[in-house]
């Protein structure tokens, strides 16, 4: 772990992120100051269109922020180069969506290798991680199965063995358990609880499911119309 | 990303949209094919040119003639004043001179011009026709190639090869000649012994260039017999002629012993040196078209006429050169086209793989990686209709040759090859058609990389 971020992993100021849609001008993104510590387990809560998701985007640096400043590890994302960023979201990002977004015609396996080899790490070294990665998330069995032949439950499954195979410094989760059962998106849950202690991974989850924040978070962040509503321990 | 994981990213996407990249890759290959089509014809036709070109014996030839000759016969002797203050003396055309040119460098070989036209009996009956010396050359030089029968034995074998149309005066069934003997009937020249040298001999095989001064020549008529050894098309390697083409060829060394009377013996007669055998003219063949200027230069230097079709080969090269680089546009033409199909391939795959883009890059892939995947994709259309192009382009050649070659032989003429596919051509094809795909793929590329990666994400 980097020893210059002074024991946050992550941090907003007074991030904002406008944009134009027709004659309006969204606040999506509104003067938000957040900090999150290396290794905690975060929910970003929010309502439907709050800009929780777009505060994830700009952490995950996918977006930039229309004024303030995105701190991972103490870098600034918005000093970053399109390329910095793409090495910034290879390298200390794992990012899990709620629609899995694992490709079709890969199997589970080349679905995994596929941010090695967008890393450029050696062949050797790919078998031995992917299988670490897909043995982490229990998916041993299902090595050469496509994405369409995986229930939702094992795709979010193989899509967090996906974030994790580069060994990311962060775990960014976008509605993980949103297209799954409660069942499944508990085991979902788990697992990223279970990463997040054992590996020490920081996790910045967006939800909207409250009670399952609070049972897997250790603090909530809320966001109501672009701006920080609260931000505590759960209770 | 590594180039090899890109080329099988890109593969991988090809395969997945198979029946639309296989449809966009057919119409680069059926683009290169019209290409290669094209060039192969104008290639071919080229060839075909340059072949005749070679075996007419035209273009790597210098004729080589004392000054006077091409300002006009029976002028008389030159006055040393035409020769112009820059010109080095004039310099008979003989022995010496012969020996003098073939020490140049880059020329093959240097013999007279000997073609007299003359009288042949065949079973008894007497035929009027011109007779021409074959240098020695004849027999690498590939002119001879496809003719009936064989190549003179020797340089010196009594031999004859007949022009079809003269050997079917002689018989219909032109092949039965072969073998058959036919008889030479010619003026032989024999020089007179000098006025007051009662010692000199004036015999055939007197030294020409080194013999005394002889007052002139008397002409005999004498005869030889020679074997029909072959029947040709036409006299190949004609070279300059002069009184028409030959069609009764034997090797020149036996026309040179033959000492057969020309009409340059009477100008020599009378002019200086009357008993000094000279030539009318000498030809110089050098080793390419492309020399025939120098040589030619250092000839003129010598205080010799020259004269020689470099102007021509170059017009004629000129000629070929536009009218391949117009097959080649047209050519281009469709595979211009071929590469419109491409941009709309690669366009419909933009926004077919959209969200996978977006999660290409959310994964890490630089706005590079995604540039050269999609260039990649279009370099392996361009790579694989290349290939595709020129095997049918080849094909079509082949066809254009067969059916040329089954017109010509219903009309009784020997068939010719009008296309040809060189190795520099596939190479070429195939290279133009990936640089023609990349240019193709240079937008859709553009467009996909710069792809905004949460919109992309979002896409549905």
């Amino acid at each position: 772990m980097p020893s210059a971020d002074n024991g946050f992993a992550l941090r907003t100021d007074r991030v904002s992120r406008h944009y134009q849609m027709g004659a309006a001008l969204v606040h999506a993104v509104d003067d938000v100051t957040i900090s999150v510590r290396t290794g905690e387990f975060v929910a970003l809560l929010g309502s439907s269109g709050s800009g929780k998701s777009t505060l994830l985007n700009l952490i995950a640096g996918l977006d930039r922020p229309t004024s303030g400043g995105v701190f991972a590890h103490d870098r600034n994302l918005a000093d970053m180069t399109a390329d910095e960023l793409a090495k910034h979201r290879s390298h200390t990002i794992g990012i899990v969506f709620q629609a899995f977004n694992l490709l079709p015609r890969m199997t589970l396996e080349e679905n995994v290798e596929l941010p090695l080899r967008l890393a450029a790490v050696d062949r050797s070294e790919r078998g031995p991680r992917v299988r670490e990665a897909i043995q982490r998330v229990k998916l041993d069995a299902r090595l050469s199965h496509r994405p369409a032949e995986l229930s939702g439950g094992e795709q979010q499954r193989a899509a967090l063995a996906r974030a994790l195979v580069n060994r990311p410094t962060i775990l960014l989760a976008d509605e993980p358990t949103g297209n799954l059962d409660s069942i499944t998106g508990d085991e979902i849950m788990n697992l990223l609880r279970e990463i997040n202690e054992t590996l020490r991974m920081t996790i910045v989850m967006v939800t909207h499911e409250q009670p399952r924040a609070e049972r897997f978070a250790h603090r909530m962040i809320v966001i109501k119309d672009g701006k920080l509503g609260s931000d505590g321990t759960r209770p | 990303m590594k180039f090899r994981d890109l080329a099988e990213l890109a593969w991988r996407n090809l395969r997945e949209a198979l029946l639309r990249n296989s449809l966009t890759t057919l119409g680069v290959g059926v683009g290169v094919a019209s290409l290669v089509a094209m060039l192969s014809l104008g290639v071919g036709l080229q060839e075909m040119a340059n072949q005749r070109i070679s075996r007419s014996g035209l273009f790597d030839a210098i004729l080589v003639a004392p000054r006077t000759n091409f300002r006009g016969f029976g002028r008389g002797p030159q006055n040393n004043a035409n020769n112009g203050p820059d010109l080095p003396p004039a310099v008979p055309v003989d022995e010496n001179a012969r020996k003098t040119l073939e020490q140049l460098l880059d020329v093959v070989e240097v013999y007279p011009e000997i073609r007299f036209p003359t009288e042949v009996r065949y079973l008894g009956v007497p035929y009027s026709t011109v007779v021409a010396g074959v240098p020695p050359s004849g027999r690498t030089s590939g002119s001879y190639d496809g003719m009936k029968g064989n190549f003179f034995s020797g340089p010196s074998a009594d031999e004859t090869i007949l022009q079809i149309e003269f050997a079917k005066q002689l018989s219909p069934q032109t092949s039965s000649l072969i073998g058959k003997d036919l008889v030479l009937r010619y003026a032989e020249r024999q020089e007179l012994p000098a006025q007051g040298d009662t010692n000199s001999k004036a015999s055939p095989g007197a030294d020409d260039a080194d013999s005394s001064l002889s007052s002139g020549f008397s002409v005999v008529p004498k005869e030889e017999k020679l074997r029909i050894v072959g029947i040709v098309e036409t006299e190949p390697a004609a070279g300059f002629g002069g009184l028409g083409r030959g069609r009764v060829l034997i090797p020149l060394q036996v026309a040179e012993k033959l000492r057969v009377a020309q009409a340059n013996d009477f100008r020599t007669m009378l002019g200086a040196r009357p008993g000094k055998i000279t030539y009318q003219s000498l030809t110089v063949r050098v080793k390419s078209p492309s020399q025939v200027k120098d040589v030619e230069d250092s000839i003129k230097s010598m205080g010799f006429e020259t004269f020689s079709l470099i102007d021509a080969t170059n017009n004629l090269r000129l000629l070929f050169a536009v009218f391949d680089l117009l097959l080649g546009i047209f050519g281009s033409l469709a595979l211009v086209v071929a590469s419109l199909g491409i941009i709309n391939t690669l366009v419909m795959a933009i926004l077919e793989r959209r969200r996978e883009i977006g999660v290409l890059k959310a994964l890490g892939a630089t706005d590079g990686d995604i540039r050269k995947l999609f260039f990649m994709e279009a370099g392996a259309m361009g790579l694989l209709g290349g290939f595709l192009g020129v095997l049918i382009g080849w094909t079509i050649g082949m066809g254009m040759n067969f059916a040329t070659s089954i017109y010509l032989r219903r009309q009784a003429l020997p068939s010719i090859t009008v296309s040809s596919v060189p190795w520099w051509m596939v190479a070429s094809a195939i290279s133009f058609s990936i640089i023609v795909s990349l240019a193709a793929g240079l937008y859709p590329a553009s467009r996909a990389a710069r792809l905004n990666p949460v919109e992309a994400l979002r896409y549905e």
